[in-house]
């Protein structure tokens, strides 16, 4: 390998973990603010520095001194080992599971092949479910390990959470991966470039509108947010994190963030045509009406790249406006809705599409 | 329930709905605001210690003893409010005026406004309209509970609140929150 492929390689981790530790950053400012603006409020903007409050873009920072410079308390019972490594293995799944989400079709520069994904892999999805299932071990190591009931219940009830949505999780994107046959990330991005009747773009939303829904109702219940809040539970004082404090805390926050981003990226990649713009084939536009506007690869590329930013930016705001609107669901409630709600809709959505694929045969 | 409701998928999206229209119209009149139109507003927030809504005239603040032309004050240390007092907050050691015709002035009269409640009765009591509290001054905290004790010299240097309420006196810092 020589400098320049390693070069390569890092650069395209790198771009992955800035967008994603920057975006997941800049989401307590965008709750903030979000919620507010929802709300008919301000929403947070006293943080200054030398006057200037910036919209309250300095409020992150501000969390940031503070958490840093917080006690780090540790119960006197609790397990030293497993309590302080449980908010890293929460906060280090979240982000790793970003790498195999493709941002980018490939970069040809200077004779090499540059695929825009941190890493690439074929079994791609399942490497984004496996991460995000590790990260609830995470929240089981804190609750076990903080020598609290409580905390060990937030725990018990991730654990349980965790399990009914990965289930609707892996069974909703099933209908996804039978249409366009593969595990590969990429691959199905790049199958969602087709056209139906030469006018329709390919998205999953369009061929697999009901695994859609169930995928993002799944996916929220796996970031551990308001409406699926159980297991931080934060008006029972259940929960997992209850005796963290400081940084640890923050982590944990953090760790729900990123799994904000992730399940965004993840919902753009499989459902709204990842970095795919309509109509925008390797070289240039090429309308259904008949026009075409030739473009140089650079420029291509730097579209489908916005584009896939832009999709993952809308995305996580639809899971912020639904944060902000529903009310939570409660613990038995949560569960009958992932056991008894997504788990046979799922199945069902296997079955339609088989029977889809069988009648139109693989047309998609 | 009807079966409509039981799928939630409807009455999410129409919350939904409900709240994103409220995101959209709010950030184009913070648009609006941000461009020059300085009618629209976006958000009912009042930034309070810079904008304040308007008090009531009828708002009990901060008392204040009202003072004689020639700055004296107007109590007559009859011990009224300090009977009347249900939090029993009101000190007063009174002291003989040198104008014969007015009986007694108080040489200490101490509020502790740790304990007041706020309940205007002084004011009621009060034969000679000498404790008001009017001054609109609400924002009094002190980092222990003697900074609490408003003294004579500090009733009496404050005034009535202006027309809209506010304030027209500066709020008195206790001694331990002074710089
Ligand atoms: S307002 Fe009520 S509690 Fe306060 S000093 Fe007057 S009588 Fe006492
Ligand atoms: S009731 Fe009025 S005059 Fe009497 S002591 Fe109180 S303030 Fe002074």
């Amino acid at each position: 390998m020589s400098a320049a492929d390693l070069g390569i390689a890092f650069g395209r981790v790198a771009f992955v973990m800035l967008f994603v530790l920057n975006l997941g950053g800049l989401l307590t400012w965008v709750e903030r603010k979000q919620s507010a603006i929802m709300q008919d409020r301000i929403g947070a903007n006293r943080a200054s520095i030398f006057g200037f409050r910036l919209l309250g873009l300095f409020h992150p920072l501000a969390d940031a001194i503070k958490m840093l410079t917080k006690e780090d308390f540790r119960p006197a019972r609790a397990d030293p080992f497993l309590f302080g490594l449980a908010p890293f293995v929460s906060v280090f799944c979240a982000l790793v599971a970003f790498a195999s989400i493709p941002f980018g079709d490939v970069l040809r520069v200077a004779g090499r092949e540059i695929p825009l994904q941190a890493v690439t892999l074929n079994v791609g999805i399942l490497y984004v479910f496996a991460m995000l299932s590790l990260g609830v071990y995470g929240v089981m190591m804190a609750g076990w390990s903080s020598a609290n009931n409580f905390a060990l219940l937030g725990g018990q009830r991730a654990a349980a959470l965790m399990i009914s949505a990965e289930i609707a999780i892996g069974a909703s994107i099933m209908g996804v991966v039978m249409i366009y046959g593969s595990l590969n990330m990429m691959d199905i991005v790049r199958a969602q470039g087709r056209l139906f009747w030469g006018w329709l773009p390919a998205w999953g939303i369009v061929t697999q509108p009901l695994a859609f829904v169930l995928f993002l109702t799944a996916g929220i219940a796996a970031t551990k947010r308001i409406p699926f809040d159980t297991p931080e539970g934060e008006s029972e004082i259940i929960g997992y994190f209850i005796e963290y404090s400081g940084m640890k805390f923050g982590m944990f926050a953090m760790a729900d963030f990123l799994e904000t981003v992730v399940i965004a990226g993840m919902t753009t990649a499989l459902f709204l045509g990842g970095w795919q713009v309509p109509y925008l084939v390797p070289d240039g536009f090429r309308f259904p009406w008949g026009g075409a506007v030739a473009l140089p690869h650079l420029l291509v590329t730097l579209l489908q790249v916005g584009a896939f930013v832009v999709k993952v930016c809308a995305m996580i705001f639809v899971m912020m406006l639904i944060r902000w609107t529903l009310p939570r669901f409660r613990y038995d409630q949560a569960m009958r809705l992932g056991w008894l709600g997504l788990f046979p809709l799922s199945i069902l959505n296997i079955v339609v599409t088989g029977i889809g694929l069988l009648l139109w045969g693989g047309r998609a | 329930m009807r079966l409509l409701q039981r799928f939630y998928l409807v009455e999410v999206l129409s919350g939904l709905a409900l709240t994103a229209a409220h995101f959209f119209r709010n950030m184009g009149l913070h648009l609006a605001h941000a461009l020059g139109r300085k009618t629209a507003r976006g958000a009912v927030t009042i930034q309070y210690p810079e904008e304040r809504r308007p008090y009531s005239p009828r708002l009990r603040s901060l008392h204040r003893l009202v003072r004689r032309e020639d700055g004296s004050p107007r109590c007559v240390a009859c011990m009224m409010c300090e009977t009347v007092c249900p939090a029993r907050c009101i000190y007063i050691v009174a002291a003989e005026h040198p104008n014969p015709e007015i009986e007694k002035v108080p040489a200490r009269f101490d509020i502790d406004l740790g304990k007041c409640v706020f309940c205007g009765y002084c004011v009621e009591a009060c034969p000679e309209d000498a404790i008001r509290m009017d001054t609109g001054i609400l924002e009094f905290s002190s980092y222990s509970r003697d900074g609490m004790i408003y003294t004579k010299e500090m009733l009496l240097a404050l005034e009535p609140a202006g027309r809209d309420g506010r304030p027209t006196s500066p709020v008195p810092i206790p001694a331990d929150r002074r710089p």
